[in-house]
């Protein structure tokens, strides 16, 4: 841990902080840099001039509950069995989670082990929960066109995959003025290459900075942001060096390419997003499993006072919803952001402001 | 939220262990010796006073790099023991076995907890074996229960505790919970992961020999680290401050828990006790761990402080920052990116 660059990076940022004369809002849009920012302390060492927004960068944060009242539907059909990430199984629907299920949801560490579930019984359809970034994408394309490939015919995928740069324009967009900045995803970047984020710079005029997830890397990545805020000229730039590139893997890009088509997707709290999901292309429709299930993925509303979407959008801190704390916390979660590892609200509970 | 099924959580040791215990448990049974929640029951016998403790285990996969299921149902009832201060005489073995399990299986179990207990100075006492039909349980389930004496003119407590005490790890944290976490999911280190399975009667005995300012001592098992300083915090009313650049982690250990998202503070471990000790002996009681075996990697991790507000647990961080320290909610979900 290199203590000087920390300290280099905590006074960069006050003078920049300084110079600019108001509060700078920089929001970060990956999970792992929401619990890196929260374990390491951080925030807490930030000048009090800038403020980190925890943005929609947690991927079972932003799954619409109409997507998990679908997983839970398939979930008490007596042929499936849920393959799925760990923290969607506690996420509740509007008839409870996959943890009262557990007979019926198997947690996998990658989409792989959703393909073997499926070798291993064979009298059952696997249904693979995919959900995530364009960190977890490729790897579902591998398996749907290793399940092509060797012609496995109980497996299919509940494709809710979401697009990152999507999210971050329309909360620009429409939603959230107070954004001055994004801290860029590490791993999303690496395969989408930070080009990517230049739309946001170029349209929004906001800097777009990549970081890595060790504290001193993401102070360094702080101080690149406030100082392009103070001097009034936005960047795209990757502080990420040894691992992201300008174009990304290819290698992935054009996997998922070939796997799926983009479409428009339902985002919590935020609503629907053009063309920010990715659904299977016609070609694998056997293995969609809203296809194969007939079924159509209902917006779902949400009426338990939750502010996740809120949350989720940078307008509000974990603490200034009702519920936080008292009707909400990991024991008994009433929103996904207090559910998964990487909500901002979990990790406002389990870590303290 | 009342929950009206068990959830895998309940058995995490964290906050949902804790409801089911006061809720449920103490609710009904609690009494002088129970409710106080300690690692043994303390129990007047004549002049004596001896400790009694239980303990089961189902730990899948039964064998484990550094230990199996035998030698820990042996280490976790002694070590139980141990920490409570007591002398560990005797154990109760019982045995449930799946219909099918392997006799040269149980047999390598067996060989494991025979050579355990002869090295903890420990009895078989008594036991018992049932078989359950293929399905009603995983291979091989063990209950340990056991009993030693307790020293008298010892005064081991929580409420021994004071602001000022220093808090002492005697090694590295986190080595058996991810040890079994990734052989379970089959994933592979280049230095390989080994559990701290070690029974802890021979190091704290020396400790409590040197070292009269021991005010309490825990085996941080389920729930970690987290878990015990978070008990201290609340039984004590007291802040509990540590650093994290003194928390001795293996490389491996970190990597493999920053891998699946796992914090190593709320991982398991099977061979480590948290001491609190008198500030003023602090020093002699770290150089007393360090100069045992299975201790050698000790550390002073913290200390105990007074509390402002709401007792909490501190950690300042590598970077100089503050962050809270959990009681961990249970299970512990692998992150999914």
């Amino acid at each position: 841990m290199n203590l000087n660059t920390i300290q280099k990076a905590q006074a960069a940022i006050k003078a920049a902080c300084d110079k600019v004369g108001r509060r700078i809002h920089v929001m970060e849009v990956c999970g792992t840099h929401t619990v890196s920012i929260f374990r390491s302390g951080v925030r807490s060492i930030l000048p009090e001039g800038v403020k980190l927004l925890s943005g929609p960068g947690c991927p079972v944060c932003v799954t619409d509950q109409g997507y998990i009242d679908v997983v839970i539907e398939l979930a008490d059909r007596d042929d499936c069995l849920i393959a799925t990430y760990g923290d969607m199984i506690r996420v509740p629907g509007q008839d409870g989670s996959l943890e009262s299920r557990q007979a019926r949801a198997r947690i996998v560490l990658s989409a792989d082990d959703a393909l073997q579930l499926a070798r291993a019984n064979p009298d059952k359809t696997v249904v693979f929960v995919a959900v995530g970034f364009e960190t977890t994408t490729p790897a579902t394309a591998v398996v749907v066109q290793d399940a092509a490939r060797q012609g496995i015919k109980n497996f299919c995928v509940l494709c809710a995959h979401k697009l990152v740069v999507p999210a971050m324009q329309t909360l620009l967009s429409a939603r959230n003025d107070r954004i001055d900045a994004f801290l860029c995803p590490g791993h999303v970047s690496v395969i989408i290459g930070y080009e990517a984020y230049a739309p946001v710079v170029d349209q929004y005029k906001r800097p777009c900075v990549v970081a890595g997830f060790e504290p001193a890397g993401i102070m360094e990545a702080m101080a690149e942001i406030c100082e392009q805020v103070a001097r009034g000229k936005p960047e795209l730039k990757s502080m990420y060096q040894a691992v992201v590139t300008a174009r990304g893997n290819a290698k992935a890009q054009a996997l998922v390419a070939e796997c799926f088509d983009v479409t428009d997707a339902y985002w919590r709290g935020i609503g629907k997003i053009e063309q920010s999901g990715l659904e299977l292309k016609p070609r694998y429709e056997a293995f969609d499993a809203f296809k194969r299930f007939g079924i159509t993925e209902i917006p779902g509303q949400c009426n338990t006072g939750c502010r996740c979407g809120e949350v989720l959008c940078g307008l509000i801190d974990p603490k200034d919803c009702g519920l936080f704390g008292r009707a909400c916390t990991p024991q008994s979660p009433v929103g996904p952001c207090m559910v998964s590892s990487e909500g901002a609200c979990a990790a406002w509970y389990k870590y303290g402001s | 939220m009342k929950h009206d099924k068990i959830l895998m959580a309940h058995g995490g040791g964290g906050q949902l262990t804790d409801s089911l215990i006061h809720d449920h448990i103490l609710s009904r049974l609690g009494n002088e010796a129970l409710s106080p929640l300690g690692d043994s029951a303390l129990l007047s016998v004549g002049r004596e006073k001896i400790c009694f403790s239980t303990d089961s285990f189902v730990v899948k996969p039964l064998f484990f790099n550094g230990g199996d299921i035998g030698k820990l149902a042996v280490c976790g009832t002694v070590n139980d023991l141990a920490v409570a201060g007591a002398m560990p005489m005797a154990l109760s073995l019982a045995l449930i076995m799946e219909e099918g399990l392997e006799i040269a299986v149980l047999d390598r179990v067996l060989e494991s907890i025979a050579a355990t207990a002869k090295a903890c100075g420990v009895s078989v006492v008594t036991g018992d074996t049932k078989t359950v039909e293929k399905g009603a349980a995983d291979k091989l389930f063990i209950n340990t229960a056991g009993i030693g004496l307790y020293p008298s003119g010892l005064n081991l407590g929580m409420d021994q505790i004071k602001a000022g005490d220093r808090i002492l790890i005697s090694g590295t944290i986190g080595d058996h919970g991810m040890t079994i976490m990734s052989e379970r999911e089959e994933i592979r280190f280049q230095s390989p992961l080994a559990s701290d399975c070690a029974p802890l009667n021979g190091l704290i005995q020396g400790l409590l020999d040197q070292c009269p300012g021991i005010r309490f001592m825990r085996d941080p098992t389920r729930g970690g680290v987290a878990a015990t300083l978070n008990e201290i915090s609340r039984a004590t009313g007291l802040n509990v401050a540590i650093q994290e650049d003194a928390v001795p982690v293996t490389l491996t250990v970190r990597a493999a828990a920053d891998m699946l998202g796992f914090d190593v503070l709320n991982i398991a471990n099977e061979g480590k006790v948290v001491i609190v000790v008198d500030q003023a002996e602090a020093g002699a009681c770290l150089k007393a761990c360090q100069d045992h075996a299975l201790g050698r990697q000790a550390s002073i991790i913290g200390q105990v402080v007074k509390a402002d507000s709401a007792p909490v647990v501190e950690l300042v961080t590598k970077i100089g920052g503050k962050r809270i320290v959990q009681m961990p909610y249970g299970r512990e979900l692998p992150r999914i990116c």
